[in-house]
This record gives C-alpha cells, sequence and structure tokens, in this order.
C-alpha cells in the first residue's frame, strides 16, 4: 500500500512538473505523426507488393503497429526516463539520494521520472489499432479482449525488467547510454510479426528482447490467433523474469560504492 | 637564412591543418577504443533497422517467386549488409550533438579554439569510423552467414564506393550540421530534426531500395541530397551502375558538400550572434 502510495505521489510530481512545459505536447504530436507517417508509408510499400505477409493481412498488421506504438509511448512515457536518470545518477554518483531514502529503493528508482506529453504516442497507437481492428474481418470476442489486456501488461512488465537488467549493467560498464539506442534499434522489430523473423532472431527477440511477448502476443489475441496455452507460457515467463530483475538488481547494487562519499 | 615569406604561411597551413586532422583521428580512435561494449550496443541497436527491412523484403520476395521488382533474395541481402557500413560512415556530429554541446555549455570552450568549428567535429568523428568499421566487420560476416548475399564488384566500384561512403559522411555532416543551428533559435527542435530524418528514410534509399519506390519519388530523389548518402553509396557497390552513373554520383555528391558547406557557413554566421556565454 506504501508502495503505491509512493508511486502515485510521484506520478503527479511528475505531471506537474512536466505540465510547464506545454509546447511540449506540440512537439510530441508533431513527432509522433512523423513516427506514425514513416510506419504507414512502409506498410502501403509492402502491400503495393504482397497480399498477405506470413498470414498477416494489411488490417491486422496496422493493428499490430498500434500495439508497437502504443506499448513504445508507455515505455517514454514511464520506463525510459526512469532508466536514463539510474544511468545518469550511477555515472555522477547521486544514485546515493535514492539508496539513502527510506523506502524500496528499486520503487524508487522506477518511478521518479514521468514525460507525460509521451502519452500522445499512446494516443496515437490506440487510434491507429482501432483503425486497423475495423478492418479485420473476424470480431473480437471478449475472451480476445481480455487475453489482450492481459497479454499487453505482461508486455509491460518483460519491458520494465528488460530495461532494468540492461541498466543494472551500469553497476559494472559505466557508459551505458548506448543501451537507448540499442533498445530502440531492437523495439522496431516489433513493427512486424516474429513469426516473420528467421528462427534465431525470432527467439531472440522474443526471449532476449521480449519483443515477441511484449507486441506480437498481445496482436495475436486481438487477430483472434492467440493459443491460451501461449499466455499462460508469457505469464510464467513474465514472473520469472520479474523475479530475475529483482534478484540481479539487488546483485548489482551490491557492486554500487557510490561517489559521494 | 633565405625562406620564402610569401609561400610559408600558406604551405603551413595547409600542413598544420594536415597534422590537426591526424592528431584529431588518432585521439578519437584511442578514446573510442576505449568504450568497446558501448560502441557495440550502439551498433547491434543500429543494425536492427536493416535486418528487419532484410527480413520483410526477403518474405515478400520468396512468396513472389524469389524477387520483387527484380530484386532477388541475394541482392536484397546484399543491399542490407552495405547498408549497414553506409549507415555507420554517415553517423556525423548531427543536430541532436549540437544541443548537447549548447546545453551542457561546451559550445563557449569550442569557440575559443583557433580553427573553424566544422574541422574539430569532421575530423573526431572521421577517426571514430576507423573503429566502427573494424568493429563492423564481424557484423558483416555474421550477416553475410545468415542472408547470403549476391555481390560481385568491380575493382572500379570498390574505388567507387570508397569514395562515395566519405562523401556521404561529408554530405550529411553540411546537412545535419546546418539542420543543428536551429538549437541556436530553440530548445524544441526535435520536431524538425525527426521530419529531417523521415524524409531521409523516404529520400534516400535508406528505408527501401529506391527502385521499390513509385517513379515520382524516384525523380525527385535525385534533386535532392539524401539520395547521395545512403542509395548512391549502396548502388556503387552492390548495383550495376554504369561508370557514367557512378562517375556522376561523385560528382553530385560534390556538389551537396559544397552546397551544404554553404548553408552551413551562412547559418553559422548567423546562429553564433545569438549565442551568449555565462560562467567561469
Amino acid at each position: 500500500m506504501s508502495s503505491l502510495r509512493v508511486g502515485w505521489l510521484f506520478l503527479r510530481m511528475g505531471v506537474i512538473n512536466e505540465l510547464q512545459y506545454r509546447v511540449n505536447f506540440f512537439v510530441q504530436l508533431l513527432q509522433s505523426l512523423i513516427q506514425v507517417g514513416t510506419a504507414l508509408v512502409m506498410l502501403e510499400l509492402v502491400y503495393s507488393h504482397t497480399n498477405a505477409l506470413n498470414g498477416w493481412t494489411q488490417p491486422e498488421l496496422l493493428s499490430l503497429i498500434g500495439v508497437q506504438v502504443l506499448l513504445g509511448g508507455f515505455i517514454h512515457t514511464f520506463i525510459q526516463p526512469n532508466m536514463q536518470q539510474l544511468m545518469q545518477d550511477v555515472q555522477q554518483g547521486t544514485l546515493d539520494y535514492a539508496l539513502t531514502k527510506p523506502e524500496d529503493a528499486q520503487l524508487l528508482i522506477s518511478v521518479r521520472m514521468v514525460r507525460i506529453w509521451q502519452v500522445v504516442e499512446i494516443v496515437s497507437g490506440v487510434i491507429l489499432l482501432f483503425v486497423g481492428l475495423a478492418g479485420v474481418e473476424n470480431s473480437i470476442g471478449v475472451g480476445d479482449a481480455i487475453a489482450f489486456g492481459i497479454a499487453l501488461l505482461i508486455g509491460g512488465v518483460l519491458v520494465y525488467c528488460f530495461w532494468l537488467v540492461m541498466t543494472t549493467g551500469a553497476f559494472w560498464v559505466v557508459r551505458m547510454e548506448n543501451v537507448l539506442e540499442l533498445f530502440e534499434g531492437i523495439y522496431q522489430t516489433g513493427r512486424w510479426p516474429v513469426t516473420v523473423y528467421p528462427g534465431w532472431l525470432r527467439y531472440s527477440v522474443t526471449f532476449l528482447v521480449p519483443i515477441g511477448f511484449a507486441v506480437t502476443v498481445p496482436a495475436e489475441a486481438l487477430t483472434s490467433r492467440l493459443q491460451w496455452p501461449t499466455l499462460v507460457f508469457a505469464l510464467g515467463f513474465g514472473c520469472a523474469a520479474f523475479a530475475f530483475t529483482r534478484w540481479f538488481w539487488h546483485f548489482g547494487l551490491r557492486h554500487y560504492s557510490g561517489a559521494s562519499a | 637564412m633565405s625562406v620564402d615569406v610569401a609561400r610559408l604561411p600558406e604551405a603551413g597551413r595547409w600542413r598544420s591543418l594536415y597534422d590537426f586532422y591526424v592528431t584529431t583521428m588518432r585521439t578519437a580512435i584511442a578514446s573510442q577504443l576505449q568504450y568497446r561494449v558501448t560502441n557495440y550496443f550502439y551498433m547491434l541497436g543500429m543494425i536492427a533497422e536493416p535486418v528487419v527491412y532484410l527480413v520483410v523484403w526477403t518474405t515478400i520476395a520468396k512468396d513472389q517467386g524469389g524477387a520483387v521488382n527484380g530484386i532477388t533474395t541475394g541482392e536484397f541481402a546484399a543491399y542490407y549488409i552495405v547498408w549497414t557500413l553506409v549507415r555507420n560512415m554517415n553517423i556525423v556530429f548531427g543536430a541532436p550533438f549540437w544541443e548537447e554541446r549548447i546545453r551542457e555549455g561546451r559550445l563557449a570552450g569550442d569557440l575559443l579554439k583557433p580553427m573553424y568549428i566544422l574541422h574539430y567535429d569532421l575530423a573526431y568523428f572521421a577517426g571514430w569510423k576507423f573503429v566502427v568499421v573494424v568493429l563492423w566487420l564481424p557484423i558483416a560476416f555474421g550477416l553475410s552467414a545468415v542472408f547470403h548475399p549476391t555481390l560481385s564488384p568491380t575493382p572500379l566500384e570498390i574505388v567507387v564506393f570508397i569514395f562515395a561512403i566519405w562523401g556521404a559522411y561529408l554530405v550529411r555532416s553540411m546537412f545535419q550540421g546546418t539542420i543543428g543551428m536551429l538549437n541556436f533559435w530553440t530548445t524544441r527542435g526535435a520536431a524538425v530534426f525527426d521530419l529531417y530524418i523521415a524524409t531521409e528514410m523516404l529520400l534516400s534509399g535508406r528505408l527501401v531500395p529506391l527502385q521499390l519506390m513509385p517513379g515520382w519519388v524516384q525523380t525527385l530523389a535525385n534533386f535532392l541530397p539524401f539520395k547521395w548518402t545512403f542509395g548512391f553509396p549502396i548502388e556503387s557497390l552492390v548495383g550495376n551502375l554504369s561508370t557514367r552513373d557512378l562517375l556522376l554520383g561523385l560528382c553530385a555528391q560534390a556538389l551537396w558538400i559544397g552546397i551544404g558547406l554553404v548553408l552551413f557557413k551562412v547559418a553559422w554566421s548567423s546562429a553564433i550572434k545569438r549565442f551568449v556565454s555565462v560562467g567561469n
């Protein structure tokens, strides 16, 4: 309960702080339009040469892009700013300020920053998702919608775990800022169903970098492709990844000696 | 002692410029070799982009009987593997770096240095390329082993390619630097940078080979700088461009380097008047 209260407090502070920079809303809007526009051009180009990509029709793939943009917005709003702050704190030795507070350190370093204007990206993703689903022939049942919600939640947790594990590497490798480029690059693989990729890449973007679980599985739920065992497996994998991340964070923390003392 | 006082300063100027470039490049190599992990992170993130395009187009090509618009799966592989090298060469001191330089107050120190500001960035990033190419080699071998590119360049194509990737580096440096000047007027230039990159993606051959684009896009691309930073260097090695097209491409790059340099100089002289430094 205390954790929720702390999280909520930081969220409010982050929002209030960001609301001072209202022009950023329009900047973000323009950036989202550019991002979505580029994705749509690529989609048009691909479907001008084929009717289906590995069984995915154009509206279905548009839904998948919607999920990818939506989740990307969530990452840019809540996860990435906190992880970048953590990297900076480790480099500059200012992580001590978070560690000396009487609250769980992992919680604190995960909720300190919110870039609220990135919510525009989430809205863009939702719009794309609905436009795509409007063109899908099969209707979406209640079960599909519930499975989508669960899969998206698991996807969010998995992406958080991946980010935190990578960022924890900053305790050993000081210059970790390019992990952002690494993730942004690999996240682009989520614009296409993981089934398109050859085996080695499919497994890499499913288990090493959990883009498959985070984007393709929710999109499969909406297009009635998802098998329940896959969802159960994703849930188990999500729990295991979270437990591992928690352990790895504490393990990394033991290697942090601080710089301010 | 007889010294040709009229000629020495000019000769000395070029000599010292050469020494400066060599020293800065060597410094960049020594410095960047220390950060191999972070360089590899950057590179791995970057190669995801062409690998995705490659897989998608290979899948479509296989569905279509082995080719899309005459481009076979092996040619797609060659295009996107060479893409990764060209992309590495195309990393320049661009607009986001300018933003950081101004925000963190480093520009004030840079202004005290005796040479034109462009030289420092061009020299450092040029040195970095040598590290990048060494780190790129195992990735290129890995991608080639997986995707089986069809690549048989002639000696002339290889020579033109070497010039073209450095030409692309210079073209992109000039235009990215010019866009970077926007940071002197606004701290929210990110959307403009994104627009520039999106335009580049569509008109340069970065997203897909320009052959796959509609005819009007291909025509438009000929008259803009973007194609000469991606499409042309790649095509010079993997395409079957005639000798005339290869040489014309190098001339087009030279032209765009000149235009970019003029634009940068105009933008810089206007922008620097707005710069105010506060501090010790």
